[in-house]
């Protein structure tokens, strides 16, 4: 037995040995690449009204650029797409763009060596800046350049069910949401009618991102647009911080918001009276639920033109794979034009990052009121932070809000000052 | 003397050398040309990774793009000391040690009970046996709805019990989730180890019952002084394989308690090395969480062996 162990011991330091010298091989495209032209490949998000742009998209491209023809298919299954993604990267086969690139995720595949500087390209980073204007600024990375460009953002906001507010008793042309007092006494009066499950359902799961849609955005109303880290250190262990946990730890601990998930779309369903959600939801809630809108609260009602919000951007960047680096960087300023930035809007009701987004497109915001709001919200939008261990970061901060928040196990305070010093260190290390 | 040997008139004909290759190869080459397909498949598939996953836990380690420059330097037992000092870590390993408190003796247990019982039916013996092995072969994700179904808030436990339900239920209890867990696993996995007793107990014979009933020994005495005893080997066999089941736990906890809630009471190290690893770019963290389950596992198995398999 002992002999067996010898063996298996010193089998396994020579394969460690082995494993040692792997690794390398292959490209990530140097200076050569970035201008050379030639079909690419493009992964697209892989919902419907996204896919149907972006095919209308790579026809008007192919048949403009026969000898550059790109090729375009839905992010491969996975769990997130910053996994696919990630993997992708790793295995050196990821495509030339991602039409739907995570802000949270970019400082990982930086780091990875898997994205390419925009600023590289003749006019890249005045592109990204004439374009989206001062608010680019949120997506630079730690070195100052740009390795995404704002694509587009879904600001989101409260959708309200105005059949189940009726059946609570609940004005549903003004509804009593702007403060948080308002807020809560609004969800009792749901729970208490029996109109529905829960006033609101947030997925109270771990995963990091699920923050982005409880906590951030009234974070970032509260704050008037502060990140969750800036300059490397946690913003949040502050009052406002602590009013915004605190007041979604009264609607955990009354009920009025369930501890536990819901498998489908509980305001969908008619489970929950309202959710957090951006303007994709309208062509998705627009034929089953009879919505209304109105910005998320803040602790003294802050008027609607003042308040911030969760961005929820998806973005665009070129990957290191990528050999004809030159077609992807046209095909990329030819998918963020204002004539296919206005496709992209008009098709899947989602805002492009641009500046002045209502006044470049009149006609459309005119014929689809329902929009203007999610228009004006999107000039005041949150992004996630831009920095190293980003998803790590969120997700110590997932833990901590779970902990005392959901599940009231931690006092608030407690959790958000512990979270507070150890983003801190994580925001301090390469 | 050798049969060889003896063939001989006692004289040892072998040159030095062939009996150098017999050493090596052993008597029969043709086993080893047999055995080497899957002795390759085993060193691709298990050995190679387990040793980049030594190599990596040693390193500061991330995945980079092919031929991206960066540097990953020996780090020795940092990775370790990060994960040991963790407490998500600490915890997710005593929630391992929670479930396999309830699962493996419960396993252990029905399904030597179970298979007793089915070995000795004589009617519709094909029908329990199917009935109790569709579970191990129904995808999780499937079976998981069932439970969802039977213990979420408004599930039908929970509105049979009516005022007894706990507060919070089941799957957001952090006193509740893990011993749900393990029930379930321990439901889903019984069809395979009652085909492993079934098996054991055509070996136990015959005579020995037929002497302890002639001794006057009752059906427990029985089954307590002969059955138990006869199926030791295959009992050593269950406990080891549902350590090695409970230790890699996932998908049950990822998919039950949306991975690993309510607070972290029911996180895995698998789960934390599908997180840390997948999800935070961190693989040598993840890696080091692996070597030291891999490492318990096998610490746990040796101990089960030792204590089962002593006279």
């Amino acid at each position: 037995m002992r002999s067996k162990l010898v063996m298996g011991t010193v089998g396994v330091v020579a394969l460690s040995l082995t494993a040692a010298c792997g690794g390398g091989g292959g490209s990530t495209g140097g200076s050569s690449a970035a201008g050379a032209k030639g079909p690419i490949k493009v992964w697209l998000s892989n919902n419907p009204e996204e896919i149907a742009w972006g095919q209308a998209m790579i026809k008007a491209w192919n048949a403009a650029n026969p000898k550059e023809t790109v090729t375009g298919q839905e992010i491969p299954a996975g769990k997130t797409s910053e996994e696919v993604i990630g993997a992708a990267i790793t295995a050196g086969n990821a495509p030339c763009l991602v039409f739907n690139t995570a802000p949270a995720a970019v400082p990982q595949f930086q780091k990875q060596g898997g994205l390419v500087a925009l600023d590289g390209f003749s006019g890249g980073a005045a592109y990204v800046q004439a374009r989206t204007g001062k608010a680019a600024d949120q997506y630079k990375s730690s070195d100052g350049k740009f390795y995404q460009i704002p694509w587009k953002s879904n600001p989101v906001m409260i959708f309200f069910n105005k059949d189940l507010f009726k059946k609570a008793g609940i004005d549903t042309t003004n509804p009593p949401l702007a403060t948080y007092d308002q807020f809560l006494a609004t969800s009792r009066k749901i729970k208490a009618s029996g109109a529905a499950q829960a006033a609101i359902w947030p997925a109270p799961s771990s995963e990091f991102f699920q923050s982005w849609f409880d906590f951030y955005p009234l974070y970032a109303a509260e704050t008037g647009g502060t990140q969750l880290v800036e300059k490397g250190k946690a913003t949040f262990n502050s009052d406002a911080g602590k009013k915004v946990a605190n007041f979604w730890a009264s609607m955990y601990s009354a009920g009025l918001s369930p501890k536990e998930a819901y498998n489908g779309d509980s305001f969908a369903d008619g489970k929950a009276a309202m959710a957090v959600v951006g303007p994709w939801a309208i062509s998705v809630y627009g034929k089953k639920v009879k919505w209304g809108v109105v910005p998320v609260p803040t602790s003294t009602g802050k008027s609607p033109d003042q308040i911030h919000t969760f961005s929820d951007a998806k973005n665009i960047a070129i990957y290191s794979a990528c050999k004809n680096q030159g077609t992807a960087w046209d095909l990329l300023k030819f998918a963020t034009s204002k004539d296919q930035d206005g496709k992209l809007l008009q098709m899947t009701g989602q805002m492009p990052l641009r500046e002045n987004l209502a006044a470049t497109y009149p006609d459309y915001f005119t014929s689809h009121p329902e929009y203007k709001l999610f228009a004006d919200q999107a000039a005041r939008t949150t992004e996630v932070p831009n920095i190293a261990n980003s998803v790590t970061i969120w997700q110590t901060f997932r833990d901590a809000y779970s902990s005392s928040v959901i599940f009231g196990k931690t006092p608030v305070d407690a959790a958000l000052s512990q979270a507070a010093d150890k983003i801190n260190q994580l925001a301090s290390q390469p | 003397m050798s049969t060889e040997a003896a063939r001989t008139g006692g004289a040892v004909t072998h040159s030095p050398a062939p009996r150098k290759l017999t050493a090596l190869v052993g008597r029969q080459p043709l086993g080893i040309v047999m055995a080497a397909p899957y002795a390759v498949f085993l060193a691709a598939v298990f050995a190679y990774p387990l040793g980049l996953a030594v190599w990596i836990s040693f390193h500061r380690y991330f995945f980079a793009a092919p031929g991206a420059q960066v540097d990953r330097p020996f780090v020795g037992f940092s990775n370790y000391t990060r994960v040991l000092g963790d407490p998500a870590v600490r915890q997710s390993f005593l929630n391992v040690l929670e479930f396999l408190v309830i699962n493996v003796p419960l396993t252990v247990v029905l399904s030597l009970v179970l298979a007793t019982a089915l070995n000795s039916v004589t009617h519709i013996r094909t029908f329990l046996r199917v009935a109790y092995y569709v579970p191990y072969v129904t995808a999780s994700v499937a079976l998981v709805a069932v439970w969802l179904f039977l213990f979420s808030n408004n599930g039908m436990v929970n509105n049979v019990l009516g005022p007894l339900a706990p507060n919070p239920s089941w799957l957001v209890n952090s006193g509740l989730a893990m011993p749900v867990i393990a029930i379930f696993v321990t439901w889903k996995q019984l069809g395979f180890f009652i085909l492993l007793y079934l098996a054991a107990l055509q070996n136990v014979p015959k005579e020995l019952y037929e002497s302890a009933s002639v001794d006057g020994a009752g059906p427990v005495r029985s089954f307590m002084s002969v059955t138990v005893p006869g199926v030791r080997p295959a009992t050593t066999l269950v406990v080891i394989l549902a350590t090695i089941t409970g230790a890699n736990l996932f998908t049950e906890p990822y998919l039950l308690t949306n991975g690993g809630g309510p607070n972290g009471a029911s996180t895995s190290p698998v789960f934390l090395m599908y997180q840390k690893g997948i999800e935070q770019g961190a693989p040598d963290i993840a890696a080091a969480i692996g070597v030291i389950l891999v490492i318990a596992v096998l610490v746990i198995s040796l101990i089960n062996r030792r204590v089962l398999e002593r006279d």
